[in-house]
């Protein structure tokens, strides 16, 4: 990796929630793209994947708007997103979508081609490591399923975080279960949400670590909405935050300082 | 049995109230998961035998007629009879006319899920033939009188002092006037009071796991050799199966066997493996004097050529229930039918109708888990997505639901009106979360804030601010 004369040009992915929820977490994808060399651009006609109506079951509605999103990111050598579950629905998802479509087949191969989840791509693809950073807590990553199963995303985060200076990192137990959020699922079907949420919040707790990371920002809202429910104070963040020397703000849904 | 899938919800809410199941769920997901992942770590080929094992049923699956008709030569060629049957309805008459012509009084039954599907007990008894559950698991719901909850351990729900009182109550008739506690003398109970139903049945009644095509076989795995006293013992045997458990070879019944016991109970192989060909023949000891074979279609065959038809690759190891988090949470009583879990979310809209069982694929977070360790491979999710657009389609789903995902939608698809309505109601949120960085409700949020705070958003759009900032740095 190198800050060579031409820059390469990255479009972001904000993702919705992201865009909506917690921009800090964009903000650090940028800051983080930038340190490896790269020229973030944000194209303004993007909006969201097409997951909430991918898993309800409106392919029309999906179909509409991964076409928006193919258009919006024409032409940039990559796309990133800070989300496990956003860029598995653009590089696995999209070519499903269209797979009795010829030529949207291909525009969403060529999409899928060039997109990637944000901390493989800064690990895998641009060998960025986190050595100029310090967070000097006690943390525990969760997988979302998406990273885990979906875009195999489960050493690069830990091999980041590793580099963090005064980091120290403590595995939880049963790390590969569901945090319970799904998207619209935690609504639809909130009590058995709850009861996942809590036995992921317990495997948590039990690490005696102080903060929380993850690489998406669904499970990282359900688990903190939790947390506070419950009355625990663990300190919530998205993986990116950590990495872009951003950890010091209020974590997630916690009041600002 | 009857269906409570529309109920899925309520079933769920009482289902996660239960103290009893909860702890009996919890050594399933502990004991089930842990065994199943050393087993396959200590098989270096397991990956490899997951893909033949597709790739068996993907061949039968495309020439099922032809596998279906070999095995019935072959059974035919050993003395053996085939039924063919369409329905439920057919396999039950089949059964009930050849119990009728030996005249039975009492039919043993190994387990078999199959018979769970046609409702096979409740059948039997209203025709004044008693059926008898020999697989300690399908005795004891039997004792119950519930279905079973798990396709491998039918009674994983019930704990060990549910089993004392069940065996304290049914089984004083012979003797046993103490509540016994201790799990081994349990068995021994159980095995001593069907000891002697083995004996007197006219009929045996067992499911099977495979069909062998080539020599006519049918094949059962049990833990507890209880199957080959059913089948062995009783001068009649009637194997209950559905036409998908075709197999072509021996060869490929192997194959099959080693991913199967190591997906279900992470055992390297059952205890007992099984094979029935034919009646007894004249130079054999013993065996049944009868040898039947039902063939139940049940809808199977409307798969083939379908989305669906990947679902029939099933081995019904358990493997996608004892991984399931939703399972975990809710049992097998809460989905309302046969098949609980993801296999049963998959598979009961098409037994049952996409109306009674809509909750059923709805239910699922799309963690991939049980896609991940299912050893024949089946994209469950994937199914589970043909249903929920199968349901939006048919507009079978909740209208409030379907309103919903079209408001947003129609913001989605126009940018510019995307990035107003997003402002204002970042505003708002942020403005009713004050400082406190998160709300305790919202008026039509409550799927969200009944369990959890809503993490409050930071105060304006990363859009807004990204063109803010471009601006400035012009």
């Amino acid at each position: 990796m190198s800050d060579t004369d031409e820059k390469l040009e990255v479009a972001l992915f904000v993702t919705c929630l992201v865009d909506i929820n917690r921009p800090s977490v964009g903000f650090a994808a940028v800051k983080l793209l930038e340190q490896t060399g790269c020229k973030v651009s944000v194209p303004d006609t993007q909006t969201c994947c097409g997951q909430p109506a991918f898993n309800s079951g409106d392919r029309r509605t999906t179909k509409q708007i991964a076409t928006n999103v193919i258009k919006a990111f024409k032409g940039y050598r990559y796309v990133v997103a800070p989300s496990g579950s956003c860029a598995g629905m653009i590089t696995k998802h999209y070519p499903e979508l269209f797979s009795d479509d010829p030529d949207m087949l291909l525009e969403a191969q060529d999409l899928a081609s060039r997109s990637h989840e944000l901390i493989s791509f800064l690990k895998d693809v641009r060998g960025f490591e986190a050595k100029d950073v310090k967070f000097e807590k006690k943390l525990t990553y969760h997988d979302s399923c998406a990273n885990l199963r979906e875009m195999k995303v489960v050493d690069q985060p830990r091999a980041l975080l590793e580099g963090v200076g005064d980091l120290e990192l403590i595995e939880a137990e049963d790390r590969e279960a569901c945090c319970g959020f799904g998207g619209t699922f935690c609504i639809k079907y909130s009590e058995i949400s709850e009861e996942m949420v809590d036995r992921k919040i317990e495997n948590l707790l039990a690490t005696g670590a102080d903060t929380l990371a993850a690489g998406d920002l669904g499970c990282l809202m359900n688990i903190a909405g939790r947390l506070y429910r419950k009355g625990h104070t663990m300190k919530v963040l998205h993986i990116a935050e950590i990495l872009a020397g951003m950890g010091n703000a209020p974590g997630i849904g916690e009041g600002r300082h | 049995m009857q269906v409570t899938s529309r109920k899925f919800k309520e079933n769920s809410h009482k289902a996660m109230q239960d103290e009893n199941l909860r702890a009996a769920l919890g050594r399933v997901k502990q004991g089930f998961t842990t065994a199943r992942s050393v087993a396959a770590s200590e098989l270096p080929e397991f990956e490899d035998l997951r893909d033949k094992a597709r790739d068996i049923k993907d061949e039968v699956l495309e020439n099922l007629d032809y596998y279906l008709e070999y095995f019935d030569e072959k059974v035919t060629a050993s003395g053996g009879h085939v039924h063919w049957c369409s329905s439920a309805k057919d396999a039950r008459e089949a059964i009930l006319k050849i119990c009728r012509d030996v005249d039975a009084k009492t039919v043993t039954k190994g387990k078999s899920m199959i018979t769970e599907e046609i409702a096979l007990n409740k059948f039997l008894a209203s025709e004044g033939i008693e059926p008898i559950e020999t697989d300690l698991g399908e005795y004891i719901i039997q004792l119950a009188d519930e279905p079973p909850s798990h396709i491998i351990g039918p009674a994983v729900h019930k704990t060990k002092e549910q089993v004392t009182e069940l065996f304290y109550e049914h089984h004083q008739q012979y003797g046993y006037t103490e509540r016994e506690e201790d799990p081994e003398k349990l068995v021994g109970e159980a095995r001593a009071v069907l000891r002697h139903k083995y004996v007197t049945a006219d009929v045996g009644i067992t499911g099977a796991n495979f069909l062998v095509a080539e020599t006519g076989s049918t094949v059962i795995v049990t833990n507890e050799g209880n199957g080959d006293l059913t089948q062995s013992l009783p001068k009649t045997h009637i194997v209950v199966a559905s036409l998908e458990k075709v197999i072509p070879t021996l060869e490929d019944v192997s194959t099959v066997m080693r991913v199967l016991a190591r997906s279900a109970t992470g055992q390297e192989m059952s205890v007992y493996t099984t094979f029935s060909t034919g009646p007894k023949r004249d130079d054999d000891i013993d065996g049944p004097e009868n040898f039947h074979v039902i063939l139940l279609d049940g809808g199977r065959s409307e798969m083939i050529g379908t989305e669906l038809q990947e679902l029939l690759r099933c081995i019904r190891c358990g493997a996608c229930m004892n991984h399931c988090p939703v399972y975990h949470a809710v049992g097998g009583h809460s989905y309302g039918w046969v098949y609980p879990g993801p296999i049963g979310a998959a598979i009961n809209p098409q037994m049952v109708g996409l109306e009674e069982a809509r909750h059923l694929p709805n239910a699922s977070t799309f963690c991939g888990r049980c896609e991940e360790v299912c050893p024949v491979r089946i994209p469950l999710p994937k199914i589970l997505r043909h249903w929920r657009e199968e349901a939006f389609e048919k507009q079978i789903a909740p209208k409030p639901e379907r309103w919903g995902i079209e408001l947003w939608g129609f913001f989605a698809k126009r940018p510019a009106l995307y990035r107003l309505a997003t402002r204002a109601a970042v505003k708002l949120l942020s403005l009713m979360a004050g400082k406190k960085g998160r709300l305790k409700s919202l008026p039509f949020g409550k799927g969200w804030t009944s369990v959890r705070d809503l993490p409050a958003p930071q105060g304006a759009t990363f859009m807004e601010q990204w063109q803010k900032k471009q601006k400035r740095e012009g």
